[in-house]
């Protein structure tokens, strides 16, 4: 079953659906075996031997129309990225797109505050949003068959962190050491929908640094738990 | 010496499936697992494990593995594939309990497209996010998130075959399985015409060949978009019919990745979609709409036709596995 919230990027909407996320969550409504947050909707997994379709239906209206209760706190996490280069190699591309110097381009990708509207596509790939405008830019028209895992890149209005090699038409801008997915953890995905996110721009040494301490397992991305 | 299963020819494509990875969805992992779970839980059942453990599934033609282990005791469920036990035509809807050495042969489909070779015990293997289902696409699960390759032993839980003997099913006993496939109109049909909708709800559409655990690509009349045909990314469920620009529907299964943003006209109820796996490319389906509370009935139906066949199982003597064999290329032919 899909909750539609909205069918926009939008920040509202994003709110709304976490909210009812975890509205759903502190009801423990019985048979709801998984909720999906997405940019605009919640898809509630349920298992019709314990809750029909009807009754499932009233428990969530009741929840829709009720105050947000109990809303979890807020992580922002800092995420180092190494520019440009063989790291992002789409750098001086967007930086023309906006007649901008790449230092520009990084001051304002990483001068920004991001939202996590989506953990989707492929494992822990995060969709953000928060994109300043002045970085907003059309996809590229060719998509690359594979882009190198943990890259840190935007497309039209939307900013994301990969995990893996995956195809994306969207240009790369850097390339983090954190690893957001990592199976040999307890909890193997770092980000999950409403987190937080700034990037802090690091020179190419110290992402080699931050490279080999977090292949060893350290987590390397420093969070902050708010409210 | 460690009890495995040999595998010396995977067939077409094999891998390892179980229930499936639940409660990632939130974190972009979809869920896999088997494409037939009706077959695969058959296959289980017949060998005495739970319904939801792990098989190898294997697509289009089965393959041939070897028992090394002092004995054991396997089950194979799903499309009409012929088998050979050791050179001898196996019996259908029975468990079959194996000598080490003893060679299982398992050709292309007559029909059908996918079976569930299932070991007594189960396979020996670490789940991984928990589940030993295997996604090529991002290496997880299996052995080492690959299909089964030849030589690779699947390692087993049991050295032997437990004391008791072989079991069998009566085929009437199996959910019936003619008509359109059914669906759920919607999350995003109002993305489409009314001539779009019509389109789709009676024409018969055939399944191409890029059709895989992910989706299965269909051709057939184009289904008529009401406006955009990009939607902002939302959920995609086992079943959902998503219909991108070509205007041509893509029914998203196992691998099939979580979130997407094509606009959804329908999506495949839960109790049908074992019988969309069982098709191949080349054969046409056609969907009728029914309601969530339609849909709900069928899924409980399903489930409890499996519970009437796990209490009918009888003993398989030689008398009953003769009868079967006589039977067995309608019987088979029955499951689809």
């Amino acid at each position: 079953m899909t909750v539609e919230l909205g069918n926009a990027v939008d920040i509202g909407v994003n709110e709304a659906v976490a909210a009812l996320e975890q509205n759903i969550s502190n009801a423990g409504i019985e048979g709801v075996l998984e909720t999906i947050p997405t940019y605009r909707s919640l898809q509630v997994v349920y298992d019709p031997a314990r809750i029909r379709s009807r009754d499932l239906i009233d428990r969530l209206s009741g929840i829709l129309s009720g105050p947000v209760q109990g809303v979890a706190a807020t992580r922002r996490w800092t995420i180092p990225v190494s520019y440009g280069g063989e790291h992002g190699k789409d750098l001086e591309f967007v930086a023309g797109v906006h007649n901008l110097s790449s230092d520009e381009v990084i001051r304002i990708h990483s001068g920004a505050e991001y939202r996590v509207y989506m953990i989707g596509f492929a494992p822990g790939f995060a969709y953000l949003g928060g994109l300043p405008e002045a970085l907003h830019t059309p996809r590229r028209d060719n998509p690359r068959a594979l882009t190198p895992a943990r890259s840190v890149s935007i497309g039209g209005i939307q900013a994301a962190v990969s995990t893996m090699p995956v195809p994306s038409g969207w240009h790369l801008l850097g390339q983090t050491p954190v690893r957001t997915y990592d199976l040999t953890r307890p909890e193997p995905f770092l980000l999950k929908t409403g987190d937080r996110i700034r990037f802090e721009s690091i020179s190419h040494q110290e992402y080699r640094r931050l490279d080999a301490a977090a292949e060893k397992g350290d987590i390397i991305a420093e969070c902050e738990v708010t409210g | 010496m460690s009890a495995s299963l040999i595998v010396h020819d995977p067939g077409l494509f094999s891998t390892i499936q179980d229930a499936g990875r639940w409660g990632y969805l939130r974190y972009g992992v979809s869920n896999s697992g088997a494409m037939d779970k009706v077959s695969l839980h058959i296959a289980n059942i017949l060998v005495g494990n739970d319904p939801g453990e792990a098989a190898v599934e294997f697509t289009a033609s089965g393959g041939v593995y070897e028992a090394a282990a002092d004995s054991c005791r396997i089950a194979i469920v799903g499309g009409n594939f012929p088998v050979a036990i050791d050179g001898e035509p196996a019996p259908p809807f029975s468990s079959c309990t194996l000598r080490r050495g003893t060679r299982i042969d398992i050709g292309y489909a007559i029909s059908g497209m996918r079976g569930y070779l299932a070991v007594a015990g189960g396979f020996d293997l670490t789940p991984i996010l928990g589940s030993v289902s295997t996604q090529v696409r991002f290496g997880l699960g299996g052995l080492d998130g690959k299909p089964l390759g030849v030589g690779s032993p699947i390692p087993l839980r049991n050295e032997e075959a437990p004391p008791d003997g072989d079991r069998c099913l009566d085929p009437a006993l199996l959910p019936s399985a003619g008509g359109p496939l059914r669906v759920i109109m919607g999350p995003q049909d109002d993305y489409f015409t009314e001539a779009g909708k019509q389109t789709f709800l009676s024409a018969g559409y055939r399944v191409s060949d890029q059709s895989d655990r992910m989706g299965y690509r269909l051709d057939g009349p184009d289904i008529e978009h009401a406006d955009d045909f990009n939607i902002v990314s939302d959920g995609i469920a086992a079943g959902s019919v998503q219909v991108p620009g070509n205007r041509k529907p893509i029914v998203l299964l196992a691998d099939r990745q979580t979130t997407g943003g094509y606009p959804k006209i329908a999506t495949v109820i839960s109790a049908d979609l074992h019988r969309l796996a069982q098709m191949g490319p080349g054969e046409t389906m056609r969907f009728s709409s029914v309601s969530i509370a339609e849909a709900e009935e069928q899924y409980l139906a399903l489930a409890q036709c499996l519970e009437t066949i796990a209490r009918s199982m009888e003993p398989a003597d030689a008398e009953s596995l003769k009868t079967y064999r006589l039977l067995s290329i309608n019987l088979i032919d029955g499951i689809l």
